[in-house]
């Protein structure tokens, strides 16, 4: 039996600090009329489950008539440990696990955490690996873009654009489930390198599927871009000045349409994407607006992305040549001992990594998603921490909400592109 | 990349032209304790009561991008918890590491909120999940977790499946 667990601190413990901010649960209980705030200004609770807060955000708004006063988010419904189920598993067995923490790209988060590792383990991965994970990246980044502007759009009324957005990254999925057999928990990156070869026809679907991409955007632009509504909905809401949004840790689009000139992939190359030619749309206007349009040319740079990677992709192996790390094909583990040898020590006993800490940033859809990973030396990671872009970016939503309207707190949730399963973990 | 530099004095002599170790020894040279260049990435051990001080110094020294607060829990060991910051200069196009050691006992650390208030969800997050005190937080809630959990669940001597 382990030891009870410290007990948290009671009032009466020194050192503990005073709690300013209202405790959620105790101020929903309407006041007594003679008790009620004098300053006018009413709690409005909203979601978790709610439709436009995109998974099971709660946002406890306090409002002066249909002024958003304050914002605060209560996060939490979707803890589920992963950190700590992280420390439990072989360093193999964590590459699943990332899969769940975005739903919307899992291929960034395996390459983060196999980028992470392989740091640990100071493997090289040859080329043909390294552009397949760029391209798979883009991939990803072109299927969450989807998501996101068809919810987006949804929330502000405009519901033909999920149908359409829909559609295509139906086809991305598609794709997905035939290079890695899942259409979306894809686990297809290994530590080392990637699970198997790509399937024969893979590029040709890839091929054909950003032919059409540039004209599908185009559409998605006709509906939206100049639709009144649609403007007259995001133009101007929801401001967040660039230092405003390096100071409260907002990465990725919503920092870079504040005019932030930031980019992981061009700025801290990783997995050759230094090889890419590629913009990175900025914006000076810093509103929901310019969110919506850093998002729609990252799209399309994304595509020029897949094309180069389709135009140059290296021949030549996928997986890195170590076999201690590094699980053999099925066909030498059947006629090799030595190959079978490997196989068996890996799936049972894990590889041993050598102790030490690293942190590995990649620019996921939403920003950047750092893994920070602590070896003591064993098969298994003694700590292993996601910096996930939508937790800090949450923090941003009180400078961008306040003085608003309710409605207005509904187009900025969607601008800044939350996924709740990384937020909470 | 070949062997990191694993000393003080090692790090000290072959990068001392970094930004940060300059602006860090120059403003506080009693604050790094230790010093770590592993597989391209610095570490520097900052005394734990000069946090905050060093922070403030990094930011203006460049490194204005706070990326993440969290914590490793050394259990058996003592000092037990590590609380790692990690900022990042977008000018320099650099990263440091900074640890701060926090014993078991009441474990607690300056909170760097008024430096970053970007450090606010982690530093509760890492409360949450750790049990670490952050002096001059302004709200240091759970977040994860229920209000009204016991423990700190990444703690080391908290079971994975938890209490039954």
């Amino acid at each position: 039996m382990p030891a009870t667990p410290e007990r948290p601190d009671t009032p009466d413990t020194p050192n503990m600090p005073e709690i300013p901010e209202f405790v959620a649960t105790a101020t929903l209980i309407p006041p007594r009329p003679e008790e009620a705030p004098k300053d006018h200004t009413m709690v409005l609770n909203m979601g978790p489950q709610h439709p436009s807060t995109h998974g099971v955000l709660r946002l406890v708004l306090e409002i002066d008539g249909e002024t958003v006063v304050k914002v605060v988010p209560d996060i939490g419904y979707l803890h589920t440990g992963i950190e700590k189920t992280c420390e439990a598993k072989f360093y193999q067995q964590v590459v699943p696990l990332t899969d769940r923490i975005d739903y919307l790209c899992p291929m960034t988060n395996n390459l983060a955490w196999c980028l992470a590792a392989e740091k640990l383990l100071q493997l090289e991965i040859p080329e043909r690996g390294q552009w397949m994970r760029v391209l798979l990246n883009e991939l990803t980044r072109l299927n969450s873009h989807l998501v996101w502007l068809g919810t987006h759009a949804m929330d502000i009324g405009a519901l033909t654009v999920f149908l359409y957005t829909f559609r295509e990254r139906e086809e991305i999925l598609r794709i997905f489930e035939h290079v890695s057999g899942q259409r979306m928990m894809t686990s297809y990156f290994r530590i080392g390198g990637l699970a198997l070869d790509p399937p024969l026809d893979f590029f040709d679907s890839v091929q054909s599927l950003i032919k059409i991409l540039p004209e599908k955007i185009d559409e998605y632009e006709n509906l939206l871009t100049g639709n009144p509504i649609f403007i007259n909905r995001l133009k101007g809401v929801g401001y967040l000045s660039a230092e405003d949004g390096i100071a409260l840790g907002v990465t990725g689009p919503p920092l870079r349409a504040s005019g932030v000139d930031w980019d992981l992939r061009r700025d801290m190359p990783y997995s050759s994407y230094e090889k890419f030619k590629f913009e990175v749309p900025i914006s000076n206007e810093c509103d929901v607006w310019a969110r919506y349009i850093v998002r729609l040319k990252e799209m399309r740079e994304s595509v020029k992305i897949c094309q180069q990677a389709l135009d140059g992709m290296p021949e030549g192996p996928i997986k890195a040549d170590a076999p201690h790390v590094v699980l053999p094909d099925r066909e030498k583990m059947k006629t090799q001992m030595e190959a079978l040898i490997y196989h068996f020590k890996i799936v049972t006993e894990g590889f041993q990594v050598p102790a030490g800490e690293v942190y590995q940033g990649v620019e996921s859809p939403r920003g950047e998603m750092g893994y920070y990973v602590v070896s003591d030396g064993t098969a298994k990671p003694w700590r292993v921490h996601m910096r996930n872009p939508s937790f800090a970016t949450l923090q941003a939503l009180q400078t961008m909400c306040a003085g608003r309207l309710i409605a207005d707190v509904v187009a900025v949730i969607g601008s800044i592109d939350i996924v709740l399963g990384e937020i909470d973990r | 990349m070949g062997e990191g530099l694993l000393t003080k004095d090692a790090v000290f002599e072959s990068l001392a032209q970094n930004v940060a170790i300059q602006a860090v020894r120059a403003a506080h040279p009693e604050a790094v304790v230790d010093a770590k260049y592993d597989r391209d990435e610095l570490t520097l051990v900052i005394a734990t009561d000069q946090i905050r001080a060093v922070c403030r110094t990094l930011r203006q020294a460049g490194y204005n991008f706070l990326e993440d607060v969290t914590c490793v829990d050394w259990y058996p060991s003592e000092p037990r918890f590590q609380v790692t910051y990690h900022i990042l200069s977008h000018k320099l196009k650099e990263r440091v590491r900074l640890h701060a050691m926090a014993g078991s006992i009441d474990p607690s650390v300056d909170s760097i909120t008024p430096v970053w208030p970007a450090a606010n969800f982690y530093e509760r997050e890492v409360w949450d999940l750790f049990g670490i005190r952050f002096h001059g937080h302004p709200g240091l809630r759970r977040i994860m977790m229920p209000e009204e959990w016991e423990g700190h669940p990444l703690r080391k001597d908290y079971p994975v499946e938890g209490y039954r």
